[in-house]
């Protein structure tokens, strides 16, 4: 690691100035993607704008169905909630589902959107459950928001304050995990609510978190498991890496978007 | 067997240092004045260093020195040798390349090091080293051991035309020819055995001090044969003396091998710290580990099998070539040659067998001795022929072994190995009946129902533990004597400390080790201490490996208490005026037979150094000291089921049950056994299931150099698993102990293989991750695909 300054934020406002006030500053939530990576020197920010202790970015609210997670909550906070379990327990499965015990207490959900890694988890539910991002200057939506693996609509400097979405009738998720990271080799979500049918799947697409139109209106016209089957996935949409082939992937995308169907209920 | 005493479940006496974070590794070790290394390593799979320049890195904040190989030549540093000379069938040596410890002018592998830079703290050392800039004319790269011997191939050394190190053969090749052309049915088969990490879970880690008053080194590292470090630094590399170097393996956190040998990275610390005038610390990181620790496996063979009319196998031909990497490693020679070619014998009587090894050169990095070294690959070969075999003659696997097992004892292979003791045919039976052998079709039918496949599969692994003989391996190419050695020392209280050559690195020998001697003296283990791992303290000794320490190492223990036994005896004999025949040792007290005259052991041990009262012309003192050198090498033998079910949508392998049924001789204590067992079973399961070093055949740039891509297994990869014993004692050493560290690793990648074979009907090479196992699957039911 080369060195870096730290600074503590205590408001959003705070925690944006300190952002601006310097070229090479970021903002460090859990850490645990930011800090390996300063650690192999692949990163090197001048200063670190901790936000793991501005109060309004923390907790999760949920009213009627209306929820809203700050976006420096943390996976295990998420995976435990019973207010969430109650509206949408496919979220808290998917966060019991990330990294190993260490990782969940550290890592938060605003840092997994910000960074957008193509084999994260949660992108894959905040697409699929239509979500909002919201951010110290304006609220983005989900289907605006991702943009290819590792990109973002954010702007330099632009703060992640919260995840909102309002809780769908059903949602499942459903993950196979790569056998040496356990991140997604590819991830399913799926969600019911009044205004259709969404499938968001991660890990496998060759360009980040993307939507399944086909498996959409499958399921639109039939909540089914059956009904996936009828439905042709791409490969040549698939990311190939020493760990799948598009082939493999593609099934998977089939395999478990069945399974989530099945997990939703 | 008492309490404490041979054979008790006692807990680790080492347990509450290492679970308590109280252990001191090398990196712990703090000495006045301390600097750190960084070492520049090769970003190139192969290339020319055509300039070095460090003349940056030196002004950085921080640098005391940066130095490079051309300077450690200067001073004389030797290169880094492999220990085991190997004759190619034609009778030339083999062909050694040079290793430069630091190379000078040629890089062969990704992490090859190319100079050091000692500084004030790490950071600082791997901030100049960044900017040490070196100039490479890029060559082309190698990296399979097929590729390696094609015609073309990149030239690695010019010591080595066409990268072969040496052509090797053992057996009767005419006699297995004859064999293959009369059988009735000819088994063949390609096998595969995956390139692996060794993944300890302590790095490597180095502290070279350098006392210029008296031109005295010391060494810390990791090391599993601190003795044998201080031979090869002082015989081969110059380093120093032996008188004028003394090495010290504190407390290692795991080996498998990989910490026997000696690195480049000892040797330069060493020399670092006298060139800089500081002492100077190196501790490698997770990507370094898996860059620079000697790698295990990579065998490709073809294999054929011979059967009579009866299903006797009458042959057996295996064709290796083996992957050595970039340079010869210390006993890289031996892995493919002696220690496996030796075992193609298995468990089965077979009148003809013949091997031929090829080892090449390739541009990654040296391969060695991991965990098995050469045994698993043999098993692997073995057990899967036998699996295969039996599917194409239609009988039963277990049949078919049965029929070909080795009956009576002692047994002389074909291929050197004399087994002295085993019972093949009990631990077959032991492991059949755990697993519900006979029940499998009806879980399978259930399985099926759930659209699930089930299958299972079994492996009878054998190996030659407690190496070795020293005339034995001399006469074979080896360039050391595998003794083992112990002294125990007697304080004047009677307290008891045993120094030996042995290492323990995870083993438990502070506990086995310890109750060996409660036993033999009736003292309590408390009184106990094992002195090991540091070559001021401890008399030569040969370290551990080879499943030798409780074999080699206890024996030599046995021989140094025996000696002090009849010491004692003696003194207790002269002190109650009784014929020295009639001592007998119980419950720490030495007593007349048929007596009431009794003396307990610590008034001996004061008479003994009081002196007052001792025999006539007796010396004072009791301590004594043995060097035992095996007549044999041991064959722990067993049997491994495995029963596993497959999900066909995913190819996701889950492991239903695993029954280990072993033969490992007497056994001190059950509880490290079993340890001992679960680990290697992990390792195995890491082999068959998920592990996998992978280089980009193009670049030769490792892929696999983080756990994000390089799978361990994990607890929840793993089922709970089901162990027994069928013991019989083995003849060649006082404890009849035969070894277990080892036969987890050997006995179970065959097994898993051979069950997921079986639920999936088409055959796959290890790993078998989800990804093969799907894509087997979409080779044999096309239809599945659209499903
Ligand atoms: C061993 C291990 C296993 C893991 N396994 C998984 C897994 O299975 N699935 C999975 O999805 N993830 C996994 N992760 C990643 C983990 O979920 C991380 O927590 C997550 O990717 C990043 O979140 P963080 O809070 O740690 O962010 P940080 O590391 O602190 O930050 C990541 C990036 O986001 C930026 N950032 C952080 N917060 C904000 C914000 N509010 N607004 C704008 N930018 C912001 C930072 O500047 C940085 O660039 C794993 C990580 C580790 C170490």
């Amino acid at each position: 690691m080369y060195d870096t300054n730290y600074h503590r934020a205590s408001s959003v406002e705070e925690a944006v100035k300190l952002r601006s006030s310097q070229d090479e500053a970021r903002y460090l939530s859990g850490g645990m993607t930011l800090i390996a990576t300063m650690k192999q020197r692949l990163a090197a920010p001048s200063d670190l704008v901790d936000l793991r202790h501005v109060a309004s970015m923390k907790g999760i609210s949920v009213e009627g169905r209306k929820v809203r997670i700050g976006a420096a909550t943390t996976h295990a906070e998420v995976a435990s909630s019973s207010a969430l379990r109650a509206v949408c327990p496919a979220i808290c499965h998917l966060a019991g589902m990330i990294g190993d015990p260490h990782v969940r207490h550290m890592g938060t959900i605003g840092g997994s959107v910000a960074n957008n890694d193509p084999a994260a988890d949660y992108p894959s539910a905040v697409l699929a459950l239509n979500a909002t991002v919201v951010t110290d200057r304006r609220e983005i939506s989900a289907d605006d928001y991702f943009q290819g693996m590792f990109d973002t609509a954010l702007e330099e400097g632009e703060l992640i304050t919260a995840i909102t979405f309002e809780a769908p009738e059903k949602a499942g998720y459903a993950k196979f995990p790569n056998p040496a990271s356990r991140y997604a080799l590819t991830g399913v979500f799926v969600a019911k609510s009044g205004s259709g049918v969404r499938v968001a799947v991660t890990g496998a697409g060759s360009n980040g978190v993307f939507r399944v139109k086909d498996l959409e209106a499958a399921l639109l016209a039939n909540w089914s498991a059956e009904s996936v089957s009828s439905v042709t996935v791409d490969a040549s949409q698939m990311m190939e890496d020493m760990h799948a082939t598009p082939d493999y992937r593609a099934n998977l995308v089939k395999v478990m978007a069945k399974r989530a169907v099945q997990a939703a209920g | 067997m008492g309490m404490e005493g041979i054979g008790a479940r006692v807990a680790r006496k080492e347990d509450k240092r290492f679970l308590t974070g109280k252990g001191r590794y090398t990196d712990d070790m703090v000495v006045p004045g301390m600097k750190y290394a960084y070492f520049v390593r090769s970003p190139h799979a192969h290339a020319k260093i055509t300039g070095i320049n460090v003349s940056a890195a030196k002004a950085m904040p921080g640098v005391i020195d940066v130095l490079d190989g051309k300077q450690l030549q200067a001073d004389g540093i030797g290169n880094l040798i492999c220990g085991w000379m190997i004759h190619s069938k034609d009778g030339s040596p083999m062909k050694m390349g040079a290793w430069r410890p630091l190379a000078v002018d040629t890089v062969r592998y990704v992490g090859d090091a190319i100079a050091i830079v000692v500084a004030d703290s790490v950071a600082e050392a791997r901030d100049a080293a960044e900017v040490v800039t070196v100039d490479y004319e890029e060559l082309p790269a190698v990296i399979t051991s097929v590729a390696a011997l094609e015609a073309g191939a990149p030239q690695i050394h010019p010591e080595a035309p066409g990268n072969l190190i040496f052509d090797w053969q053992i057996g009767d090749g005419a006699a297995t020819d004859k064999a293959i052309a009369e059988a009735a049915h000819v088994t063949e088969i390609e096998i595969l055995n995956n390139r692996l990490s060794p993944n300890p879970m302590e790095p490597r880690a180095a502290l070279g001090v350098y006392d210029e008053a008296e031109d005295h080194y010391t060494c810390y590292t990791t090391s599993q044969n601190p003795h044998v470090a201080r031979l090869v630094m002082s015989a081969f590399y110059n380093v120093a003396p032996e008188n004028k170097l003394r090495v010290i393996a504190p407390d290692v956190g795991g080996g498998f091998g990989s910490k026997i040998y000696i690195y480049p990275e000892e040797i330069v610390c060493l020399w670092a710290s006298k060139k800089t005038g500081v002492p100077v610390k190196w501790t490698s990181d997770r990507t370094e580990a898996f860059l620079t620790d000697a790698h295990g496996r990579d065998h490709v063979s073809k294999v054929k099998m011979a059967f009579d009319k009866n299903h006797r196998i009458i042959g057996l031909k295996v064709d290796t070539i083996a992957n050595l990497g970039a340079y010869m490693s210390l006993f890289s020679s031996a892995v493919p040659t002696y220690l496996y070619a030796t075992l193609l014998s298995g468990q089965y009587a077979i009148p003809a067998i013949h091997a031929n090894v090829r080892t090449v050169y390739t541009n990654t990095v040296p391969v060695d001795a991991y965990r098995g070294a050469g045994r698993p690959e043999a098993t692997y070969l073995l057990e899967r022929t036998m699996e295969v075999a039996a599917r194409e003659l239609g009988v039963s696997p277990a049949e078919l072994r049965r029929k070909n097992f080795i009956r009576s004892f002692p047994y002389q292979t074909p291929v050197i190995m004399n087994y002295d003791a085993g019972d093949y045919d009990a631990s077959l039976t032991a492991a059949m009946d755990a697993a519900d052998w006979n029940g499998f079709p009806a879980r399978r039918a259930e399985a099926e129902g759930r659209g699930k496949k089930r299958g299972i599969g079994m492996s009878c692994y054998i190996e030659a533990c407690g190496i070795a003989p020293s005339q034995a391996v001399g006469s074979l190419g080896a360039g050391v004597g595998l003794w083992e050695s112990a002294e125990v020392r007697v304080n004047a209280v009677g307290t008891i400390e045993v120094l030996t050559g042995s290492h323990s690195h995870g083993q438990g020998h502070e506990t086995t080790f310890a109750q060996l001697v409660a036993d033999r003296l009736g003292v309590p283990l408390a009184s106990v201490n094992i002195v090991h791992g540091d070559t001021d303290k401890v008399q030569m000794g040969m370290g551990t490996y080879g499943s030798r320490s409780g074999a080699v190492g206890m024996s030599a223990i046995v021989k140094a208490l025996d000696k002090v036994e009849m010491k004692a005896k003696k003194i207790a004999a002269h002190l109650m005026e009784a014929d020295e025949s009639d001592i007998v040792i119980e419950n720490g007290e030495l007593k007349v037979a048929g007596t009431d005259k009794t003396l307990p052991w610590f008034q001996v041990a004061l008479a003994a150094y009081t002196a007052h009262n001792l025999p006539s012309g007796m010396e004072p003192g009791l301590k004594e000291t043995a060097f035992y050198d095996p007549s044999n090498f041991t064959f722990p033998a067993g049997c491994y089921i495995a029963e596993v079910e497959i999900d066909p949508d995913t190819g996701k392998t889950e492991i239903i049950q695993f029954v280990a049924a072993d033969d490992f001789g007497n056994i001190i204590n059950p509880m490290i056994v079993e340890g001992q067992v679960h680990g290697g079973l992990a390792q195995g399961i890491g082999q068959a299931l998920l592990e996998e070093v992978r280089y980009d055949e193009v670049s030769g740039q490792l892929l696999t150099a983080s756990y994000m891509d390089y799978a361990m297994p994990r607890a929840d990869d793993l089922p709970s698993f089901k162990l027994s014993h069928q013991n019989t004692p083995c003849p060649s050493n006082p404890l009849g102990i035969k070894g277990c560290g080892e036969a987890g690793a050997i006995g179970s990648p065959p097994a898993l293989i051979n069950a997921i074979t079986d639920a999936i009907g088409v055959e796959i090479t290890m790993p078998a991750t989800p990804l093969k196992v799907w894509q087997a699957l979409q080779s044999a039911e096309p239809r599945m695909a659209a499903e």
